[in-house]
């Protein structure tokens, strides 16, 4: 088991965010976490890559208490991309993906030839060799995801922490990304608002609403009309797509409901 | 220009460097060739000195190694530790419109060295107390700015800019009513001398500390570059890259009022240039610390022997107080950057 995490409750100056949450990701799963704004997704993220420690409960990575390791070991075994906020100073892609070596460095070893290959393929295997020298402030949004991508595998860690990746990204580069995230074979855990990513990419989904999990398992079990309005709120229209033959969630708003109920009226007629 | 060799470029700035000493050592009311700079300088090595013979007046002399040597290598030792805490602090706050200066940390550092000045404070340190004193103003205000700017979780910008200036106002009031209360009009007239910024007062003896703490400092945060690297990601991110944030933090805090303590004991408060060099740097070398740190440190000190030199020879003999000059190159120099769109405090524009 590469994460376990069991009864795990957060709290912000005295208010409850997550409640009582236990979840497993099993080794080279590649494990979702959806529900909606404010469901506690990315506090759950929070407390499992170290920014916000739980008020109870217990986390272990491979078997360790995940809080006793230290910053660097436990930087070594889990690399993370956040939902980057702005970054103020200028780096180039080159600097930023070496950042990902620092957990493998001593406090005077300055880096080897062997870091450079290392931060080359990192580079490489998201595609993204030509823009080493470039400036990190002048990628596009898919670049950047795909140059973070890059930093965490540097770390070389088996274990990824994604907090919405595909976030204000073109479907292009959505699709991108998460097919590279897909094909590095590693355990994954991602927080993941898009509902028919999800279903595309995840071995397993952890339904997460009100800082409560409601549900738990195979995407074709979680992605339910019935569970999609319990957790969403929303109607959807739920299929097989006959290429993919995963679940495709096509999302049909109030307006609509009305009419479709008239027309189902309308039909049924004498 | 991120692939100019940094050696290279640190080599050319030590060469800048020294030719920087020897000419603002031969400027003065007195001329003197920079050779005699050297020979009388080598004249006070152990064992060369046998080897250099003596072919220049005791007024030279006294001149040159008395009073212009100790003046312009403060002059460097203080521009190197302004630029490396700018470089430091701006880390910290992951701002780059930090600097001890405008964010108040030096108007902590003056009370306490007014304190000193006037009242005799911690005057169980002896020659340390200023430093001391110091120190300890500088400590106490970078340690409020920073958490009053957290409060509510993620410090932002304005928040920080907001603390800095209210803690700098209610410093710069202590410190003026300190000086009102004074019991002597001698103490109150070094000390809105010291307050104004100069190097006036350099002496052999008064360089030892500050050449350690900015040496010492640099080679820490030299050796903590990747760390310091990630904090400009974010702090959470640079948690996630095996930085221990809290532990970093408070080394960050310590070596900011540190230097700042230190540089201000010796110099008072010289504004603009721990803001200015780290983004002149940063437009050359890129940002990361493991060349913006060495490449500041050496521009710092070359840009204030240069200021200091200015400073002393524009009025002659009357002498300008330094931060005048420091703030007329760094008020216009950052008009200009502001103006040049492909910049913008750091590169957001790019």
């Amino acid at each position: 088991m590469k994460l376990v995490a069991s009864d795990i409750t957060v709290s912000l100056t005295n208010k409850r965010i997550i409640h009582d949450i236990g979840m497993e990701v099993k080794e080279g799963e590649f494990v979702g976490l959806i529900g909606p704004n404010g469901s506690g997704k990315s506090t759950l993220l929070k407390s499992i890559y170290r920014v916000m420690k739980p008020t109870a409960g217990w986390i272990g990575l491979d078997g360790d208490d995940l809080y006793k390791l230290s910053p660097k070991e436990s930087a070594r075994r889990m690399s993370v991309v956040r939902q980057e906020s702005s970054v103020e100073f200028d780096f180039s892609v080159q600097e930023i993906v070496m950042m990902g070596r620092s957990p493998h460095k001593k406090t005077f070893q300055l880096d080897s030839v062997e870091d450079k290959d290392i931060s080359d393929k990192a580079l490489a295997r998201v595609d993204m060799s030509d823009y080493a020298e470039r400036s990190f402030f002048s990628l596009s949004g898919g670049e950047k995801q795909r140059v973070l991508i890059a930093r965490a595998l540097a770390q070389q860690a088996d274990f990824l922490v994604l907090d919405e990746p595909t976030n204000h990204l073109d479907v292009r580069y959505q699709l991108q990304v998460m097919d590279i995230v897909r094909q590095l074979g590693i355990t994954v855990l991602s927080a993941l608002h898009d509902l028919n990513i999800a279903a595309m990419y995840c071995d397993r989904l952890y339904v997460l609403k009100e800082g409560h999990l409601v549900a738990s398992g195979s995407p074709d079990e979680m992605l339910t009309s019935d569970l999609i309005r319990e957790v969403f709120g929303v109607e959807t229209d739920v299929s097989v797509h006959p290429i993919t033959g995963k679940k495709q969630i096509y999302f049909i708003s109030t307006a609509f409901q009305a009419k479709g109920i008239r027309t189902a009226e309308v039909s049924s007629g004498p | 220009m991120r692939r100019t060799s940094l050696t290279v470029l640190i080599l050319s700035l030590m060469i800048v460097l020294l030719v920087s000493i020897t000419l603002a050592i031969t400027l003065g009311s007195v001329d003197i060739h920079p050779r005699t700079v050297w020979r009388i300088a080598l004249n006070h090595v152990p064992f060369l000195g046998e080897w250099t013979t003596e072919d220049w007046t005791r007024a030279q002399h006294s001149i040159i190694w008395d009073i212009r040597f100790p003046r312009v290598l403060l002059a460097a030792v203080v521009g190197a530790g302004l630029s490396v805490v700018g470089v430091a602090i701006q880390s910290l706050v992951r701002n780059s419109l930090a600097d001890p200066y405008i964010l108040g940390v030096s108007s902590g550092a003056s009370v306490g060295a007014t304190l000193v000045i006037l009242f005799g404070a911690f005057s169980m340190y002896g020659q340390y107390a200023l430093s001391v004193g110091a120190f300890l103003g500088s400590l106490l205000s970078i340690v409020l700015i920073f958490s009053l700017s957290r409060i509510g979780g993620q410090n932002s910008t304005v928040r920080l800019l907001m603390a800095g200036i209210a803690i700098s106002a209610i410093l710069s009031g202590v410190t003026s009513l300190i000086i009102f209360s004074a019991p002597n009009e001698h103490g109150i007239r070094s000390v809105l001398f010291w307050l104004s910024g100069s190097l006036a007062g350099a002496k052999w003896e008064y360089l030892t500390i500050p050449s350690l703490v900015v040496l010492v400092c640099l080679a820490v945060l030299l050796a903590q570059y990747r760390s310091l690297n990630s904090m400009l990601m974010g702090e959470e991110s640079a948690s996630t890259l095996g930085v221990n944030t809290v532990q970093f933090r408070k080394l960050l805090l310590v070596i900011t009022a540190l230097l700042t303590g230190v540089i201000v004991a010796i110099s008072g408060s010289i504004g603009f240039v721990g803001l200015m060099m780290p983004h002149i740097v940063r437009v050359i070398v890129g940002s990361d610390h493991r060349r913006v740190l060495p490449v500041s440190a050496l521009l710092g000190a070359i840009f204030l022997i240069w200021a200091d030199a200015l400073a002393r020879l524009s009025f002659a003999p009357e002498e300008l107080p330094i931060g005048i000059i420091t703030a007329l190159c760094g008020g216009p120099f950052f008009i200009w950057l502001m103006l040049r769109s492909s910049y913008s405090f750091g590169g957001g524009g790019r």
